[in-house]
């Protein structure tokens, strides 16, 4: 894996200009309602709460937690999959929360998706020609050269031979239809695309190679991603800045060195520690959180972290903390941040 | 490597150069391949499947005799009303052995009124056949717009459809059928005046489509409440496409499949219910030609020694009837090969 560490080298060493964000999100909530039973007593299952991040143009933000933390459904509200309970987003300076009809369709092509899972996500019973030319067509959109070369251009674009144009997705890899996937989303000529562990259904070693075609897709056409994934080794290598969310809600924002060097929330230092890393084989460093991941239904008061974190105090399950600058760099949501290197 | 350059400059060196091996292989072998659609493994499956391949045949055949009804006739020469009392004896029953059947007659003569019993059963099949197949396409059709309509859109309509459903479900359909058949002929037609053959098939018809819908709505409901949640709707969706759009081109092509097999397997239901409304009298009746009547009418003469003419028809319904199951089980074992048997 030389090509990895050499390309988490030589992206460390570039900086992030200060630019105008692509994508704004400001307090991004999203609450399901749910009943149980037919008559049962009505709850909302707080999903997402209190969101807010950046994206700048060209760069990737990494989406991190474990499952259910609500990175899901933030991907999905960004490129209106779900409608936000409420909170604000903003695209090229447009408030884009609520638009519908034409402006949405016309939103759309700027902010695409990718998918989790390479085997839902294409629909079985098309071609692959038809599958990538799907958002050409619902969009009326004629490229010049004819909706199939511009189909043969994406296909070789994502490393596919453009003669399987006419085949069928269950003739294809797990990593092949990805890559399907990923031709289908860039047909738009999107400026920014969520993609929702786009990596995490794959083969360890098929993984790498997505991972650098998207990498190698981003360099080439500028685009910027909001990379939602679970798996922090793969974030590593992937995103200039890192969200970690718990719970529904964003817990500590900062530039990768900040978070996987020194994190100063303690659930950033957990979920690091939980990292297998051969260095650190027997090490005493592993943090065990005890109990469960409390429900979204019933949070927690105050600081949701508090009935988890070994430096909990009265303030945390009283007082809910605001998202903060640190001494460590980056931006938590904890009252007692942890100061140093992780380890 | 043998990689085209254009492929290696769009990728990074690496790792990368062993997928560029698998994903591109020469392309004199990709040219010759063609993919193949789920709908053409499906077909692959149902050719060798010998159960389909005699059932088909056998649908065929009688699809066949039906819609050349006219033109057998024509050739026989004789028309299915046309008696021949002469070759009956005083009891009425035809002369002869096994209801009179002789090169002349194939299969014999109907007792009483001595008409042909092979132009009768083919004329009748004709009618059988179109009542299904019209009740069948109608039924289907709407049990699919309902189900789609309850499982894409859900909500208040989907509980109201669903009601709809259930409620039309809970109807016993044979003592309805019994009902509701006969008052809306002498509705229509004053006492004495002659209901037209015509009119009867449009009412069983429509009593059958009315009757029909429900297991395909909940069918289709199920499926598209399954699909509409799948990534590549959800995909679609991302890229501005419209209900149309998922509904008929991403949700329509993969719910065909159950379609097909709930419209094959209603064909026979409806062609055993036909016979049945008919064998009870209140379906089709004198002077059109049915399977179902005609089994009606040679039950009279079972006590007599000689009841061909009750068999030959009540066999013809169970074979068409059994055929039609056959290549309808055969269908979505070919369409769906994960489903148990």
């Amino acid at each position: 894996m030389t090509d990895l560490a050499d390309s988490t080298a030589s992206a460390a060493t570039t900086t992030v200009p200060a630019r105008e964000p692509l994508l704004k999100v400001e307090g991004l909530t999203k609450h399901f309602p749910v009943r149980s039973g037919g008559w049962g007593k009505a709850s909302v299952v707080r999903a997402v709460e209190n969101v807010s991040f950046e994206v700048r143009p060209g760069e990737t933000l990494g989406l991190v937690g474990e499952s259910g933390c609500g990175k899901t459904t933030t991907g999905r509200m960004l490129v209106r999959l779900l409608e936000p309970t409420s909170g604000k987003i903003t695209f090229e300076g447009e408030d884009i929360t609520r638009t519908k009809g034409a402006k949405l369709r016309k939103l759309r092509q700027d902010i695409q998706i990718i998918f989790q899972d390479p085997y839902a996500s294409l629909n079985p019973r098309h071609t692959v020609g038809r599958i990538v030319a799907m958002p050409l067509q619902v969009n009326g959109i004629e490229p010049p050269g004819g909706v199939k070369k511009r189909v043969q251009e994406l296909l070789e674009t994502v490393g596919l031979n453009p003669e399987h144009y006419n085949r069928y997705p269950h003739e294809f890899s797990g990593g092949q239809r990805q890559r399907i996937g990923i031709a289908r989303a860039l047909a738009l000529k999107p400026k920014l695309i969520v993609a929702d562990e786009p990596v995490s259904a794959l083969d360890v070693s098929i993984q790498a190679q997505v991972v650098n075609l998207l990498r190698q897709l981003q360099r080439d056409l500028g685009l910027s991603f909001v990379f939602i994934a679970h798996d922090l080794a793969v974030v590593r290598h992937f995103c200039e800045r890192i969200a970690v969310m718990y719970l529904g809600r964003m817990v500590e924002i900062g530039t990768r060195e900040q978070i996987y060097e020194k994190p100063a929330h303690p659930y950033t230092r957990a979920l690091l520690s939980a990292v297998p890393d051969v260095t650190r084989l027997g090490s005493a460093s592993r943090i065990k959180l005890e109990g469960d991941v409390p429900s979204p239904i019933d949070p927690p008061s105050g600081c949701v972290f508090h009935t988890r974190c070994w430096k909990a105090q009265e303030k945390c399950s009283a007082e809910a903390p605001k998202l903060l600058p640190n001494p460590n760099g980056s931006t938590s949501a904890c009252h007692f941040p942890e100061t140093g290197k992780l380890f | 490597m043998s990689n085209t350059p254009a492929a290696a400059d769009s990728r990074s060196p690496g790792t990368e150069d062993t997928a560029v091996a698998v994903l591109q292989p020469d392309t004199t072998a990709a040219k010759a391949f063609v993919g193949r659609s789920p709908g053409q493994l499906a077909w692959l499956r149902l050719k060798r499947d010998r159960t389909a391949f005699g059932s088909a045949i056998t649908v065929a055949v009688f699809i066949l005799v039906a819609l050349l009804a006219p033109v057998i006739s024509r050739l026989y020469g004789m028309t299915p009303t046309a008696g021949f009392s002469d070759k009956l004896n005083f009891e009425g029953l035809p002369v002869g052995y096994l209801g009179g059947i002789s090169g002349e007659h194939w299969l014999g003569l109907e007792a009483g009124s001595g008409r042909d019993l092979f132009m009768q059963l083919i004329f009748g099949l004709r009618t059988s056949l179109i009542i299904a197949f019209a009740a069948a396409i109608i039924s289907i059709a709407l049990g699919v717009v309902v189900g789609i309509v309850s499982g894409y859109f859900g909500g208040w309509v989907d509980q109201a459809l669903t009601w709809l459903t259930d409620f039309m479900l809970a109807f016993p359909f044979l003592v309805f059928a019994l009902a509701i058949i006969p008052i809306i002929n002498t509705a229509l037609y004053d006492v004495g005046e002659e209901v037209p053959g015509s009119f009867r098939i449009t009412v069983i018809i429509a009593v059958f489509a009315l009757f029909g819908w429900m297991t395909t709505a909940r069918l289709v409901r199920g499926q598209v409440l399954s699909l509409r949640e799948r990534e590549y709707v959800e995909a679609a969706r991302a890229a501005g496409a419209g209900s149309a759009h998922i509904l008929f081109k991403q949700l329509l092509p993969n719910i065909w499949a159950p379609i097909l097999v709930a419209f094959s397997l209603a064909l026979p239901g409806f062609i055993a219910a036909e016979a049945a409304l008919s064998f009870l009298n209140i379906g089709v009746v004198e002077p059109t030609p049915d399977l179902g009547r005609l089994v009606y009418y040679g039950r009279q003469w079972l006590g007599t020694p000689d009841w061909a003419y009750f068999m030959i028809p009540a066999t013809a319904v169970f074979v068409v009837v059994l055929a039609f199951n056959l290549l309808g089980d055969s269908l979505r074992d070919a369409l769906d090969p994960k489903a148990g048997k």
